[in-house]
């Protein structure tokens, strides 16, 4: 081996790393005045939570219900993920923006400010797109926009400490009816402790004429955060709903414990998008974000839920989008695109449980591994007894950048109906050499060239995310590569 | 144009090309010639910048820079254009977009302000219309799919959009039938101008028949061995290589 090709090589691997390694892009904390409680959590903490948030008492008794389960309860351990145990009692279950909140100039400044730093447009851009946004800025919503137009509809889109003030029936009714209290340990944990997240609720035969969003981003130090979104699609309705995060750089790990339900009643179809995007730690873990989230849906006759995810944040992802495909002809769709670089650890994937006659769903899970990225797709096809004529088709493809990372992928498969057709495809390919150069020759540097292989290697999940969407999910791309490789 | 001076270059460890020169004047076609393992391949490797190449030694100077001492994307940018003997495919990634992206990234880096869409695509309309490629090529993904002879015409299409100053042409007739090989030779020789040189690099005569060199050069064990004009393909097809290398 020559001298002059180990500095070629070096600097090549050099060139690669420096763009994996470079700064968290989106990393910067906004000082706001936090009403914060002090760490630790018991029932007083609960009964706390719900008086500030001024609950009915039948949310304080399911509050203290799940708590009581959750102690009962232990942390899992089956996924492929390694970290630091982490410490409930160090933990602070609540915190808030002290201003009062009302109209756009009443929003503190700094908020605005960050918004307009991740990209956000709160005001007229986002109206002139047609996005209303729920903006959940640590814990408490804080503007609220479009409602005129949405109330026309008699659609409501709001906070759930909202719905529990003005709508306690539909809540009521609703919450954990997908998620019961002690499904999992995070999520009885979430139950007994969250603190705000978004309630929507399309009537019959209602089509939501706009996209609705919510931006999620965790600001004060050590403040978990405990979102709950509960969507309702009434019979015949359309709903499509983005989440997206992005949250400062910090030190200490930050517990990140949601769940999302939703509820697709007959004829309706739910399309739910998410850019995850928290701050993922440096390249040995420390200070990333813990990201167990617990999200289901229930599709009742015809109804269809769709899942798209672009996940390229957080030192830990555990997250199972997942459809129950509970009425006749019902269709479960879940798109992933996860990302993993740095020292991050992403288990992912989904359930489509089979339960009603003709259900169908669709799988298409995109792993991306860079640096010492570790990359799980997790996946349960469940058909049940009575699900005739049942289809599944799933694919799973994984690309590996570097040698020091990892990608598994871990098929589960239970059927219980002969007549059921369930199709799996797994592909393992690396960024070739050949490729790189390539696109080089042409006159694209390396960044570029990675970022563009990247792209097209998610092209089949990206299309499914709403436009405006798309190309925020591909800047993200470009900024976890560089941006993201790739 | 091009200047190579006692080029050394070592392959997976092995010395392929030892000492090699050349001279390529502005506006001249040079084509190199030689069995298989040469030093055809790793000749333009060494060009462009391909990272399989281990440079030893030696200088290539381009418009009176060592290109050694830059990237292959800062190569590319300066003018340096080549033609795969396997055009890589790359899924996902829609064709027109990539045209779109490389030449602005070329106008970019020579400061000329970027086109629009409808600008490239006018640009690339009017090339498709000439040289009769299936403008159904745009809407896929970069030569993921495509055959062989599409694959060809995309790497044509390409240099016609670049406009480069200098080409290297790495058996660009490989697995072209005679009316693809027309085309592309068509392409070739419509871009021939006291500007531009071309550096082609084949095992057989007949793509010479479309395109005439003005210099032959014989490769052997990584130098040349013999230099002619375009009759010196003739004799090669007509003799073969062994007795080309005895004279």
């Amino acid at each position: 081996m020559s001298d002059t090709r180990k500095i070629d090589s070096t600097n090549q691997d050099k060139a690669l790393d420096d763009a994996l390694n470079s700064e968290y892009k989106l990393g910067f904390e906004t000082d706001v005045e936090s009403e914060t409680f002090p760490v630790g959590l018991n029932e007083d903490v609960i009964r706390a939570i719900s008086a500030k948030k001024k609950e009915p008492s039948w949310l304080l008794d399911y509050r203290l219900k799940a708590y009581k389960k959750w102690l009962t309860m232990e942390e899992p351990n089956w996924a492929e993920l390694n970290y630091e145990p982490v410490d409930y009692q160090s933990i602070s279950y609540f915190s808030a923006p002290k201003k009062p909140l009302g109209s756009l100039d009443e929003v503190d400044p700094n908020i605005l400010k960050t918004y307009e730093k991740l990209g956000i447009p709160l005001e007229e851009q986002k109206m002139l797109a047609g996005v209303a946004v729920d903006a959940v800025f640590d814990s408490v919503s804080v503007k609220t926009t479009f409602h005129k137009e949405l109330d026309d509809l008699g659609i409501i889109f709001c906070s759930i400490s909202d719905a529990a003030i003005n709508h306690p029936e539909l809540l009521q009714k609703y919450i954990s009816s997908v998620v019961p209290i002690g499904d999992n340990y995070f999520g009885a944990l979430n139950s007994a402790v969250f603190t705000d997240g978004s309630f929507v609720y399309i009537p019959k035969g209602v089509s939501c004429p706009m996209e609705l969003s919510t931006y999620f981003r965790i600001n004060a130090v050590n403040t978990g955060q405990f979102e709950r979104t509960l969507i309702i699609a009434d019979e015949g309705s359309y709903v499509s709903y983005n989440e997206g995060c992005s949250a400062p750089s910090r030190d200490e790990n930050q517990l990140h414990a949601a769940i999302v339900e939703l509820v697709a009643l007959d004829d309706s179809h739910i399309k739910y998008s998410t850019i995850q995007n928290w701050f993922p730690g440096d390249e040995n873990g420390k200070g990333g974000i813990y990201n167990f989230v617990t999200k289901r849906s229930v599709c009742k006759k015809n109804a269809k839920v769709s899942w798209t995810q672009v996940e390229t944040g957080s030192a830990i992802t555990w997250k199972y989008p997942s459809c129950i495909l509970a009425g006749d002809n019902s269709v479960g769709e879940f798109f992933s695109v996860a990302i993993t670089s740095l020292a991050q650890q992403a288990d992912t994937g989904t359930k489509m449980i089979h339960i009603g006659k003709n259900t169908k769903s669709t799988i298409i899970s995109k792993g991306i591994s860079a640096l010492k990225g570790k990359n799980n797709y997790r996946g349960l096809v469940k058909v049940s007894k009575n699900a005739d004529n049942a289809r599944n088709f799933s694919q799973c493809d994984s690309l590996l950048i570097g040698d020091e990372c990892s990608a598994h992928t871990f098929p589960y498969l239970d059927t219980q109906n002969k007549n059921a057709k369930v199709e799996h495809e797994a592909t393992t390919s690396k960024i070739s050499d050949q490729q790189l150069f390539y696109i080089r020759q042409r006159g694209l540097d390396e960044e570029h060239a990675v970022s563009m292989i990247v792209n097209g290697f998610c092209k089949e999940v990206l299309q499914e995310l709403p436009m405006e969407f798309a190309a925020e999910a591909k800047e993200l791309l470009s900024i976890t590569l560089e941006g993201s490789v790739g | 144009m091009l200047e190579i001076k006692n080029l050394q270059v070592s392959m997976q460890e092995k010395k392929v090309l030892k000492g090699f020169d050349l001279s390529i004047g502005k506006g001249e076609v040079h084509a190199i010639m030689g069995l298989n393992g040469a030093g055809k391949s790793t000749l333009s490797k060494s060009i462009t910048g391909h990272f399989d190449c281990d440079v030893m030694g030696g200088e290539v100077m381009y418009k009176n820079k060592n290109m050694l001492d830059i990237p292959p994307e800062d190569r590319a940018n300066e003018g340096i254009f080549m033609s795969f003997q396997n055009p890589v495919e790359i899924p996902g990634v829609n064709n027109m977009y990539f045209l779109r992206s490389i030449l602005n990234a070329k106008r970019v880096y020579n400061g000329q302000e970027e086109l629009t869409s409808v600008e490239i695509l006018k640009k690339i309309k009017k090339i498709t219309k000439e040289f009769h490629i299936n403008e159904d090529m745009m809407k896929r993904s970069v030569n993921d799919g495509f055959s062989g002879g599409e694959k060809k015409k995309n790497e044509l299409l390409q240099m016609l959009l670049l406009e480069p100053d200098f080409l290297i042409l790495d058996e660009i007739d490989s697995g072209l039938d005679i009316d693809a090989l027309k085309i592309v030779a068509h392409g070739v020789n419509s871009m021939r101008s006291p500007d531009r040189s071309f550096l082609i690099i084949t095992h057989y005569q007949r793509l010479l028949s479309f395109i005439k060199p003005d210099f032959i050069h014989i490769l052997k064990d990584g130098k040349i061995i013999k230099t002619g004009d375009y009759t010196l393909a003739q004799e090669l097809e007509d003799k073969g290589y062994e007795m080309v290398e005895a004279l």
